[in-house]
């Protein structure tokens, strides 16, 4: 999944705007006398914050730019999947809980998790009988077929995850757009024999295919209310809100939906009577009105702004109302085996050792930006072992004894000269090179800086193979967010060198091991939970020991709770607080 | 003068052109010379984990393998005969002036803009009222009262008022009037003013004044040192020993000239406010064209910013033009040939 990144153009202006002011509304937290439950930091991160069963109220939520698309087969953002759940819902479901629990995934419109055959390549559901869209028509398995059918195109929907595209067996199908059949479901890859029941057949064995049926694109689609690119703004609902206005790159708001059954639905307990967003909001103004309780939910989910957080954290009152979010997002350099000298483990090795992990830690936001990474998985993904190969946290400051045996044995005595890219608009990423350049320097590696536009960093610059060779890219600045909490979602994309791609694009470029590979593919055919997951921890062991990747930050986010709301708990899985179980007191 | 008003507005149109041209050419041309191909182009308009082929044909839709002249005309044609666009199951027409679809939102430009457009009228005409009364009026009391305490306190103000970024003052006014005092509206509201012209002015309060005040003061400067001039010509001399009333000879002698140079300042003004108030309205969230620009501007969405542009550019093109009809008639030197 993406996280959208916090935009701070304006802090320096507003910080000093808000220390005239002494701006910090205490007194409107105040208003909270009537709430039993005493406010406490961290208090929404692994418990519930004031539990409510209490109906009825509006949410309202503001989002900094605009949502990526509110269609099913077409959205990519983690807040977005958060949220699509209000209107939407998809064969399984993150489980709406606190802590470890929000990465369970539990049945939503299926009646159980998927049954899988033929060595994992093909897998059933059946959905629970009589559900019923919005508009009163009945839900089958055929409008889930289709919508995956239409998130298989990418020229109408070219934003979603491509994992259909990559793993069922399309056998040449494209698109419901050109289907010649006459009801548009001529994908066989998909069977539905009958209305209740959806058969995914598979071109190789994944033993994850639960977590597919979790994406925004199982989410039911009437054939007859598709209008592809324009179904955005008539969305039929199968969750328990409907819209009731949408303008476009303004705001929209949704309203109860009378045709959800409760009953059929163990995991949303639907609370506000109305949600209410706004877009293409400022972020420092929706900071300003979480502070002030205008506003319910940052929903991007990407945190205060950095004068905000320092304003936050100086204030025990306002400290009292936030949750530090850890995320599965790591913040890392790339050490890429195709530029020379990294070619030779040795001096990858160098690097790793020489790294100032506290400098890095730094750049990110010290102790409100994350924790130092010691290994690729961050601590929250099922599976992740506490694991630290080269003692970071015993030398976070770097070990250069240990970083010029390395480069002895790699024949570089005296150091050598490389290239570091990050993106030009990201300070953070600037303050990693820097970080960098000054610890390794010591070793004598001395690092240059280049700085490369985000909107191109993947497509054309840091992650386009042809480039970092041609521009002797030693090192990269990356970031890499989970697409789901496990190992295939979160380390696929960054250690599998079968997806590394010519055209560019590439989160992975270095880690080129036939090894590695073969591990993945074991993974995927592991159906016990726990012995894939041995796996994928052991991946990530071998990708350390072979020094690819030098982990920075485990990162987390600053998230302000307001006072009226109820019911507030952060899922791992989103990296947010659960927008399904969410209420506002009523007063 | 008809003549004259047509001349000018064969002129207006072939401004638009050069600026539709050169706008496309930096979006289009400046990549692809520094060595861009289609699929580069299109690889920022597709999802993070597309491949090759999904991004070719992302290209092949949005017409980037096209030659440009192509790619131009068929911009051009939609403007003033419509086009139609294919949302995948049917084929949409959009009217003219159909600015294209959005390569991002994928929602057509045109209805964005008209629905932006009271937004950011509003903000304008309301600013601009405020800073041309008040600019003025502290201009020609400055003036009149030069070297006083008010001339320098107003001065030094004005001062203030220039060099502070609407998006310092504009987040300052808003946290202490919004949120500290709770006089105004928190960002991010705007209510129509055909559906309730009181909340309508209420929301806008503060985006007026902070957006007046950067004006007011380059204004109260302007005016006040054209009335100094004005008020020592001859002329003056004459009106005040013919024994005009000494607000006449302010009124009709000395500030109907001083004016001529602040109502050019003031037609461009207003005209460029109108293309967009990209501080003002991302400042305070409004939901106008200036905002429309700064995100059309952040995901590179090259039709909505050919749209805003054009846009934009119409209203100074028109700007342009009132400013000269209207120096006829405070400037009755001024004649329309």
């Amino acid at each position: 999944m993406k996280r959208r990144p916090a935009i701070a153009a304006l802090a320096a202006a507003t910080a000093f705007a808000l220390a005239l002011t002494g701006c910090g509304s205490s007194t409107s937290s105040s208003s909270s006398s009537s709430n039993p439950v005493t406010p406490k930091f961290n208090a929404a991160n692994g418990a519930i914050f004031n539990p409510s069963t209490k109906k009825g109220g509006t949410i309202t939520y503001a989002n900094s730019g605009d949502w990526d698309n509110l269609d099913p087969a077409d959205t990519y953002y983690g807040y977005s999947w958060d949220f699509i759940r209000y209107y939407g819902r998809s064969l399984v479901m993150f489980k709406p809980a606190p802590g470890d629990a929000s990465t369970q995934l539990v049945p939503d419109l299926a009646t159980s998790l998927g049954a899988p055959s033929d060595n994992n390549k093909t897998w059933t559901y059946h959905i629970r009988p009589g559900l019923k869209y919005s508009d009163g028509t009945t839900i089958t398995t055929k409008d889930i077929k289709y919508d995956v059918e239409r998130s298989l195109d990418k020229t109408v929907f070219p934003n979603g995850p491509s994992y259909f595209n990559d793993l069922l067996d399309l056998q040449g199908y494209t698109s419901p757009y050109k289907d010649s059949s006459p009801d548009k479901l001529g994908l066989k890859a998909i069977e539905t024999p009958d209305d209740n029941t959806i058969v995914f057949h598979l071109n190789q064995p994944f033993s994850e295919f639960d977590y597919l049926a979790m994406l925004p694109a199982t989410i039911p689609v009437p054939v007859s209310a598709d209008t592809g690119a324009t179904y955005k703004t008539h969305i039929v609902s199968s969750g328990p809100y409907m819209f009731d206005s949408y303008v476009a790159g303004k705001s929209f708001s949704l309203k109860r939906n009378p045709n959800w059954d409760p009953k059929s639905d163990p995991n949303r307990p639907a609370l506000p009577n109305n949600v209410s967003v706004k877009l293409n909001v400022n972020a420092e103004d929706i900071d300003k009105q979480l502070l002030n309780g205008t506003l319910d939910v940052a929903v991007d989910a990407t945190g205060v702004q950095s004068d905000t957080q320092a304003q936050i954290v100086n204030n025990p009152q306002l400290k009292a109302r936030a949750d530090l979010a850890p995320l599965a997002r790591l913040w890392y350099t790339t050490i890429n085996s195709n530029v020379a000298p990294f070619d030779n483990i040795d001096c990858r090795k160098a690097v790793m050792l020489a790294a100032d992990h506290d400098g890095f830690l730094r750049a990110f936001g010290g102790a409100y930006g994350g924790v130092i990474a010691t290994s690729l998985m961050p601590p929250i993904l099922p599976g992740a072992t506490k694991a630290d190969p080269y003692n970071f946290l015993a030398n976070k400051g770097g070990d250069p004894t240990g970083a010029k045996a390395e480069l002895a044995k790699c024949g570089k005595p005296n150091g050598f000269t490389t290239n570091m890219s990050y993106r030009a608009e990201r300070p953070k990423e600037k303050a990693e090179g820097e970080a960098l350049q000054q610890s390794l320097g010591k070793v004598g590696i001395k690092v240059n800086l280049k700085p490369y536009p985000q909107g191109d960093y993947f497509k054309l610059y840091a992650g386009k193979p042809a480039f970092v060779e041609a521009n002797d890219l030693g090192l990269s600045a990356m970031g890499w967010g989970q697409d789901w909490p496990d190992g295939f979602g979160y380390l696929s994309q960054i250690v599998d060198s079968r997806v590394i791609r010519a055209s560019g694009g590439n989160t992975n470029l270095g880690v080129k091991d036939p090894q590695v590979d073969s591990m993945i593919d074991q993974a995927l055919v592991t159906a016990d939970t726990p012995a894939r997951n041995k796996i994928w921890g052991q991946i990530d062991a071998k990708v350390m020991d072979d020094a690819y990747i030098l982990p920075g930050v485990w990162a987390s986010v600053l998230l302000y709770r307001p006072a009226g709301l109820t019911n507030v708990f952060i899922s791992n899985s989103f990296g947010g607080y659960d927008y399904m179980t969410l209420g506002v007191s009523t007063s | 003068m008809i003549r004259y008003i047509i001349r000018r507005l064969i002129g207006a149109v072939v401004m638009l052109f050069v600026v539709s041209v050169v706008t496309f050419a930096i979006f289009f041309l400046v990549p692809r010379l520094g060595g861009a191909t289609a699929d580069d182009l299109a690889s920022r308009y597709v999802g993070k984990s597309a491949n090759a082929a999904e991004v070719h044909a992302i290209a092949v839709k949005l017409g980037f393998t096209q030659p440009l002249y192509v790619q131009y005309g068929r911009f051009a044609r939609g403007i003033f005969v419509g086009s139609t666009y294919n949302t995948g199951p049917t084929t949409v027409k959009c009217p003219a002036p159909c600015f294209g679809y959005s390569f991002v939102s994928q929602n057509p430009v045109w209805p964005d803009l008209v629905n932006r457009f009271p937004v950011t009228l509003s903000l304008a005409v309301g600013a601009a009222i405020i800073w041309l009364l008040a600019g003025t009026a502290t201009g020609v009391l400055s003036a009149l009262r030069k070297g006083s305490i008010f001339d320098r306190a107003a001065m030094s103000v004005a001062l203030a008022g220039v060099s502070l970024p609407i998006f310092f003052t504009g987040l300052l006014s808003l946290a202490i009037f919004s949120y500290k005092l709770h006089w105004t509206a928190p960002g991010s509201t705007f209510t129509p003013l055909t559906q309730n012209p009181g909340r309508w002015a209420f929301d806008l309060i503060l985006p007026w004044i902070t957006l007046a005040f950067l004006y007011a003061a380059g204004y109260a400067r302007l005016t006040r040192a054209g009335m100094l001039e004005v008020m020592s010509e001859d002329y003056i001399r004459t009106a005040r020993a013919k024994g005009l009333r000494e607000r006449d000879v302010i009124v009709k002698h000395g500030l109907r000239s001083a004016l001529t140079p602040i109502v050019t300042i003031f037609g461009l003004d207003v005209g460029l406010l109108l293309g967009g108030a990209i501080l003002t309205e991302s400042t305070f969230s409004l939901p106008g064209l200036g905002l429309y620009a700064r995100i059309a501007l952040t995901n590179s969405d090259l039709p909505q910013l050919l749209g805003v542009t054009l846009f934009g550019a119409f209203f100074v093109v028109i700007a342009n033009l009132l400013v000269d009809l209207a120096y006829a008639v405070i400037d009755p030197r001024v004649r329309l040939g």
